[in-house]
């Protein structure tokens, strides 16, 4: 890159050797995009003496068509056409030599309804860039004429909600605990449990698969036993999700037809088996009329750091074309990464219609997503239901909320536990009904439905001084101007 | 047994005020509010008859309420439950639903069970109601 950088500048374009980014076409200030285009916006810090514009120049350059020599095969292409194109760039507000580049994408470059083929290019090659320090896809805006020829959620959250026959208030859920260990049987109980006191659904861990201790084909009878029996105790269409990731994608589908053969209405996969797994079995589970979990397992490895990686508001937006119908999207008051701005910009990505910018939520672009149906999020990770305000005042009602620890560890016995959180909830979505201050008031109307519910009582009890209060790492950099 | 469908079934039964604000909150959304009555709460029976319409032009609870109070006299041993129904672009389904009468006597559900090979078992919920014919169930 030193060389390119310092590319003879009287050198025409197309003599053989290193001729700038910037002066091969991939900076263009001047450039508007148009509606067809996608838009890009990375964070980057360049190598000590890398002038900033040709570094954005070559992300523009590298996650498009060139390398790193002029080739004189670009000639026989109407290669402007084809070349991304930087035309913003902006310093971070408050840091030193880190940026935001701005960068369009011409529709051309992309195989319509792949995100595999789509991440190829614009996560490629470029994030080892050697005169890149670090590299961040931050938010991406992707045109309805490519939105379009992704299938999208398999049901989505109007289609579950009729399906499932619940209304007006968030979901519940839990995950099996503890993730690792139970035989077949006794991890049947725990959702039978679980199920009969109040939760809507109960979630296979993602590292639940199909172990020595509990093979895959076992549990899924199990679970099977404990959610029709939880249906007839309660009058409720109950579920849960039946992980199906393996180690190929014949595996998938075996168990994901078993899953439908014995009447689960939803199965969930992991983010670790890959885009085209995911698309696969999200057609899938369209085809089957079964509702498709999705666990984000591994996202923190490239979400959490804001210096390099890809922004969660990304992966947000690929898995709503993707297909999935649920996605973990962060709690803000539990156990994991979330600072309330930027987790409230992921649930926006996900669910609303109409997307504007917002820089407070870390919102680059306008996503229209032209009808493609809502993913539902999934909050989970140290939530219990004294928190029962909080979530619903920063999450909403179409969210799945997921009390694990918070339904299991209950001191009077899981079904109790699932019943205090379920008791909790309807008191809350009433009170907001109501058009009470829920959230100031949460508390006491907490302990007021205690005083009839000994569940909730003990819940409330216990749980009471738990809070995760640690600084987040992921945070929105509002900046001056708000971009386009 | 007690049926949970709807949002506001893990509450002691709603009082009338309570059913109220309810409506009231459906009709500040300007969600159309609806009445609906059955004898077989089984959770995949989607069709509750119809009391009327949709109120789609009735701005004031009192007068949902009234709807609500008729619906009870006659069915006063059936399950009754309240929706409000929200048309916007995106939505257009309900955006609450909730119970406001039952059966003195709820008598559930059993699972019934076929065994296949491989032990494989096929369940339905059999709703115990229905053994009776309609109009004689819950008596």
């Amino acid at each position: 890159m030193a060389a390119s950088t310092k590319g003879s500048p009287n050198k025409s374009r197309w003599s053989a050797g290193v001729t700038p980014y910037a002066d091969m076409g991939y900076y263009d200030a001047d450039y508007e995009p148009k509606d067809t285009d996608i838009l890009c916006v990375f964070r980057f810090v360049p190598q000590e003496g890398i002038d900033a514009i040709e570094a954005a120049a070559a992300v523009a350059g590298e996650s498009s068509t060139a390398t790193w020599t002029v080739v004189w095969t670009d000639r026989l292409t109407a290669y402007e056409h084809y070349q991304a194109k930087c035309y913003r760039v902006d310093p971070v507000p408050g840091k030193e030599n880190e940026y935001f580049a701005y960068i369009a994408y011409d529709l051309d470059l992309f195989e319509e309804g792949s995100i595999a083929n789509m991440t190829s290019s614009i996560i490629g090659n470029v994030f080892g860039f050697k005169a890149l320090k670090s590299l961040r896809l931050e938010d991406m805006r992707i045109p309805p004429h490519y939105t379009k020829t992704f299938q999208g959620p398999a049901h989505g959250i109007v289609m579950e909600r009729e399906y499932l026959n619940k209304y007006g208030r968030p979901l519940l859920g839990a995950t099996t605990k503890p993730k690792l260990g139970l035989s077949a049987r006794n991890y049947g109980r725990v959702v039978y449990e679980a199920l009969r006191g109040g939760l809507d659904f109960v979630k296979d861990d993602e590292n639940i698969n199909s172990q020595p201790f509990m093979r895959w084909r076992d549990r899924f009878l199990y679970c099977m036993e404990g959610v029709q029996r939880a249906m007839a105790e309660t009058g409720e269409i109950k579920g849960h999700y039946l992980n199906v990731t393996a180690a190929t994608m014949e595996d998938m589908y075996e168990r994901a037809e078993f899953a439908k053969e014995i009447g689960s209405v939803i199965i969930m996969v992991d983010l670790t088996v890959g885009y085209t797994a995911l698309q696969s079995i999200a057609k899938w589970a369209r085809k089957n009329g079964v509702i498709l979990h999705l666990h984000r397992a591994g996202h923190s490895t490239y979400t959490r750091q804001k210096s390099h990686g890809v922004s969660f508001r990304v992966i947000s937006k690929w898995m709503r074309l993707t297909g999935v119908d649920h996605i973990h999207a962060g709690t803000i008051v539990g156990k994991l990464e979330g600072d309330p701005n930027t987790v409230r910009g992921f649930y926006d990505t996900l669910r609303e219609n109409k997307v504007a910018p917002n820089p407070v939520y870390g919102l680059f672009f306008e996503q229209d997503w032209a009808s493609v149906p809502g993913v539902m999020p999934v909050a989970s990770g140290g939530i219990h239901a004294g928190q029962m305000h909080q979530l619903l005042s920063y999450l909403g009602e179409d969210v799945v909320l997921q009390f694990g620890g918070g339904t299991i560890g209950h001191p009077d016995g899981i079904a109790e536990g699932a019943t205090a959180n379920r008791v909790a909830l309807e008191a809350m979505i009433q009170a907001r009904n109501e058009g009470r201050d829920y959230v100031n008031e949460g508390p006491e109307i907490l302990q007021r439905a205690a005083r009839w519910s000994p569940s909730l009582a003990k819940a409330l009890e216990i749980w009471k001084d738990i809070t995760f209060n640690f600084e987040s790492t992921d945070t929105p950099d509002v900046v001056a101007t708000p971009s386009m | 047994m007690r049926i949970t469908q709807g949002t506001f079934s893990y509450l002691p039964d709603l009082s009338d005020d309570q059913i109220k604000a309810q409506v009231q909150y459906c009709l500040d959304n300007d969600w159309p509010v609806s009445v609906e009555y059955t004898d077989d709460p089984h959770p995949r029976n989607v069709y509750w008859e119809m009391w009327g319409k949709p109120m789609f032009d009735l701005k004031d609870p009192e007068g949902v309420m009234q709807e609500i109070n008729e619906c009870r006299q006659t069915f006063p041993n059936h399950y009754i439950r309240v929706n409000g129904y929200d048309r916007r672009l995106g939505r257009q389904t309900t955006a609450l639903s909730f119970i406001v009468n039952r059966p003195q006597e709820e008598p559930g559900f059993r699972v019934d069970r076929v065994e296949m090979n491989d032990r494989v078992v096929k369940y339905t919920l059999h709703s115990y109601a229905t053994d009776k014919p309609k109009g004689q169930r819950y008596e």
